[in-house]
Formats: structure tokens, C-alpha cells, sequence
């Protein structure tokens, strides 16, 4: 038996013990159903919320939201982050401002961002973008401040100036923290958008959540916390852990 | 092409501070003036904190001097101590690094790689990335990155001090051998008393705070050198008594 499969079996046997534990701590009536469902139910709840359509379209409505959020607060932190790396007056005076600002919980934004914007989709979008774009600046600035100075020098001597250094030096040099970074902003923005659909309704797998609760369905709420979950864990692991396991293999780190 | 005879490099009253608006300031190198010949290899002794490395940084511009006038007549290859590979990048993309960045075809890159790689030893090594090679063949690397360019002056920091004495004198060995079929200007930088005798066709020795060149020693010793012959042993010692002078690196 390979590896891989031996692995496969072993999280298959985890999960199938999870559910078991579950499903007997169900069967002994400890708590009222409707505080402690059956994972029975939750399977149920999560084939109806499939086949009404009402899961897969919040789906794409969060994901959409997500995309729009994280690739403006890539461009924006990127450029920020390049900007504080490259300037000293504003590594000295805006970067530790920005410092400060990150240690401010995303949902904080949500109530400034319902006065400015009203309550749409660009107060959500606001909040995904505070609580991504500080997180990547930071990471940014610090990979380029960290760069070795050698390979910028080695670059020089070998006729590498201006655009082409950045592009043939720095870039390269930093992709591996650049991509952690990405990671990790990533992670910030499914955060703040499942917050921020939480608070205040509009369709998404957080409005989903909150509709559970209202109708008092715990089934509901654990089966779409199941799918954010999934959600979650899907692209850390397809996209963000592959680029960067197979960085990590070419660079021998 | 310059004449064998002609000066490549002048160096005249080179002087470099650190600090020197606090009033405390640090004298690095103070008044260094020396020449280099086309074809020559100098090497460059002294004790850590000299100001040697700061004088070749000073040469390829990676650094400025404080005052003094330095001519270069051609062009500048610079191979550091560390080998500064870039590790998103295997060794044949590492070699051709310098003529990608002059746009040249990929076809005549990939030919002379070729040629620079099977100099260096590392032929077999293309698709290998910087972090499967020995320190030595990350040096070669290093070199055939360097040489590919055909730099008229290499300017060599202390590049093989990491490495053990056997790499060392095989690198050694293959350096002499190149710079005899290239006729390139070497401008070597150590601290091992040996290599500069081994290596030299004439030595700066320096001493330190401020960095000098105290004297200079030419090395009139028949190649390839034997590091186990009377003469060379005794070069060795002179510039050892020279170094020894020195009063050792002050915390």
C-alpha cells in the first residue's frame, strides 16, 4: 500500500470515528434535538440547501465579493508595501501608522463603512479590503526590506538595472513571502466577509448562517458553518499550500 | 583590446569614512593609490577589517569613496564571497542570467552556457538549483555566471573562504588555468596568506584602522605553484611577518 493512500485511509477512519462519537452523543438524548442535532439532519440540510439552489448561489455571491476584495487589496498592498520598502520617509512615518491600524479587527470598519457607503455591497467590500490590504502592505514591505542584499548587488554587476531588477531580481527574490503573504491576506478576507454578511443582510454564506439562527435551525447553521469551513480549507490547501510547497522544493528551504 | 603592457587599473589616493558627521569617524581606507596591468593578478592580504572588500565594492561602484579618482579601463566581472546564486533559478539560468539581461538571442545563451559551464566543470549539473550543489561547484557556478560576460577585470572577494582546503586548491587550480587562457585582470581579495602566494602575480599587503596598503609584495614564483617548495614557504612567512605586525581585529 503507498503512502498516499495509507494517509487517505487513516483521515477517512478520523472522520468516520468524529461522526461516530457525534452520532452516539446524539443517541443518548443528552441535549433537546433542536440544540444538538443529529449529523443525520445536518447531512440532510446540506443535500436540500444544494438541490433548492439557496447554498450554491450564496456560494458564488461570497466568492464573488471575496475575489473583487482580495485582488484589489492585492494590488493596493503591493504597491503600498513597495512604496514603504523603497521610501524612508514613509517607512519612518506611514508604516508604523499602518502597523497600528492593522492591529484594528476588520469588523470594526463595518459601522464606518455603513455610514459612507450605505448599506450595499461597497461597505462589504470595504471591510473585506481593510481587513486584507494592511496584512499584505506589511508582508510586502518586509520581504522587500529583507531581501539579501547580495543578490541585489550580484544583479547589478550582471547588467541588471531599474525595471529589469525589479523584475528579474526583486520580484523573484520575494515570491516566496509574496505568496505566504497572499496566504495569509486570504485568510484575512474570507474572515472579514463572513463577518460582514453576518451583520448586516444581504445574500452570502454569512447571511445563510445568521438565517439559521433566526429560524432557530441548528441543523442549517452547522451545515453552512460546514460549508464555509470547506470552503475555507479548499483554497488554502488546492492554491496557496501547493505554490507554495512547490516554491519551497525549487528553492531547497 | 588593450595592450598586455597598458595600465587597466588606476587607483589614486582612494579614501573612505564612515560617520562622518558625528565626529567620530571611522577611517576605512586612507589613501590608497596602486595600478594594475592588463593580464596581471593582484591579490590583496590583509586582516579582517582592513578595508580590502570595501576597496573592490569602491572599484565596481557598489560603493562610493570618500575621495580619491579610480580610472577602469574595460569592463567589470565582481564574484562575491557568498555565491550569491539566485535560487529561483538553476545553474544554467543562473549562468545565462547576464545575457538575458542584455536581450541576447536564447539560441547564442544557451551556447555559451554551454561553453561556460563545461570551463567551469559543471556541464552536468544545468538543470540542478543552487541549493543541490556543494559550496565548490556553487563557486563555478558563481565563476561561469561571472565569466560568461567576458569581463576585461574580475574582481574576486575572498570567494573561496568558505570552502575546504581541497575545493580550494581545486579551484584554485581551474582559476589559473582560465585566467592563462583568457588573459583576464584578477583583483583578488583574501585573508589566507597562502592563497595570495599560490595565486598572486604580485601582493598588497594592508593593515588595518585605517586600512593602508603597507607593502607590496611581488611573487616572482614559477606557476603552478607548489605551497610545499622553499621559496614559496618563505614568501608566505614575509608576508606573514608583515601581517603579523598588525595589531589583530579590535572590538
Amino acid at each position: 500500500m503507498n503512502y498516499r493512500l495509507k494517509k487517505t485511509l487513516r483521515i477517512l477512519t478520523f472522520a468516520i470515528i468524529l461522526l461516530g462519537i457525534w452520532e452516539g452523543l446524539f443517541a443518548l438524548h443528552l441535549w433537546p434535538v433542536w440544540l444538538f442535532p443529529a449529523p443525520a439532519a445536518v447531512g440532510k440540510t446540506l443535500l436540500r440547501g444544494f438541490s433548492d439552489g439557496s447554498i450554491p448561489v450564496a456560494i458564488l455571491v461570497s466568492i464573488r465579493r471575496l475575489l473583487i476584495g482580495f485582488f484589489i487589496s492585492i494590488v493596493i498592498g503591493t504597491l503600498l508595501g513597495l512604496f514603504l520598502a523603497k521610501n524612508k520617509t514613509a517607512e519612518d512615518t506611514l508604516h508604523p501608522f499602518i502597523l497600528g491600524l492593522q492591529t484594528l479587527p476588520s469588523i470594526c470598519w463595518l459601522p464606518l463603512a455603513l455610514l459612507w457607503f450605505g448599506l450595499n455591497e461597497r461597505a462589504i467590500l470595504f471591510v473585506i479590503v481593510m481587513g486584507t490590504v494592511l496584512s499584505i502592505t506589511i508582508s510586502v514591505k518586509g520581504a522587500i526590506s529583507h531581501i539579501p542584499r547580495s543578490y541585489l548587488k550580484a544583479g547589478k554587476m550582471l547588467g541588471a538595472h531599474g525595471f529589469l531588477l525589479y523584475r528579474h531580481i526583486l520580484f523573484p527574490a520575494i515570491l516566496p513571502s509574496y505568496i505566504h503573504a497572499m496566504r495569509h491576506g486570504w485568510s484575512f478576507a474570507w474572515r472579514s466577509l463572513m463577518s460582514g454578511e453576518m451583520l448586516f443582510v444581504t445574500a452570502g454564506l454569512g447571511q445563510l448562517l445568521m438565517l439559521g439562527r433566526e429560524l432557530n435551525d441548528l441543523s442549517r447553521v452547522m451545515a453552512i458553518m460546514a460549508v464555509i469551513i470547506f470552503i475555507g480549507f479548499l483554497f488554502d490547501q488546492t492554491i496557496f499550500a501547493k505554490l507554495e510547497k512547490n516554491l519551497k522544493l525549487r528553492w531547497g528551504v | 583590446m588593450t595592450l598586455p603592457s597598458s595600465t587597466t587599473l588606476r587607483i589614486q589616493h582612494i579614501s573612505k569614512q564612515y560617520g562622518r558627521s558625528s565626529g567620530h569617524a571611522l577611517v576605512a581606507l586612507e589613501d590608497i593609490s596602486c595600478e594594475v596591468s592588463a593580464g596581471e593578478w593582484v591579490c590583496l592580504v590583509g586582516p579582517s577589517g582592513c578595508g580590502k572588500s570595501t576597496l573592490l565594492h569602491i572599484i565596481a561602484s557598489l560603493d562610493r569613496s570618500t575621495s580619491g579618482s579610480i580610472e577602469v579601463h574595460g569592463s567589470i566581472g565582481f564574484m562575491f564571497q557568498e555565491p550569491t546564486l539566485f535560487p529561483w533559478l538553476n545553474v544554467q539560468e543562473n549562468v545565462g542570467f547576464g545575457l538575458r539581461m542584455q536581450k541576447v538571442d536564447a539560441n547564442v545563451i544557451s551556447q555559451k552556457t554551454d561553453t561556460y559551464l563545461k570551463m567551469v566543470g559543471l556541464s552536468e549539473y544545468k538543470p540542478a538549483y543552487p541549493h543541490q550543489l556543494s559550496g565548490g561547484m556553487k563557486q563555478r557556478a558563481a565563476l561561469a555566471r561571472m565569466l560568461i560576460l567576458d569581463p576585461d577585470i574580475l574582481l574576486m572577494d575572498e570567494p573561496f573562504g568558505s570552502l575546504d582546503t581541497q575545493t580550494k586548491e581545486q579551484l584554485h587550480e581551474d582559476l589559473e588555468r582560465i585566467w592563462r587562457e583568457t588573459k583576464k585582470t584578477i583583483v583578488f581579495v583574501t585573508h589566507d596568506v597562502y592563497e595570495a602566494v599560490r595565486l598572486g602575480d604580485i601582493i598588497h599587503v594592508f593593515s588595518s584602522h585605517p586600512g593602508r596598503i603597507k607593502t607590496t609584495i611581488p611573487v616572482d614564483l614559477p606557476r603552478p605553484r607548489s605551497s610545499t617548495e622553499e621559496r614559496f614557504l618563505r614568501l608566505a612567512q614575509q608576508v606573514r611577518n608583515e601581517l603579523d605586525n598588525e595589531p589583530h581585529d579590535r572590538v
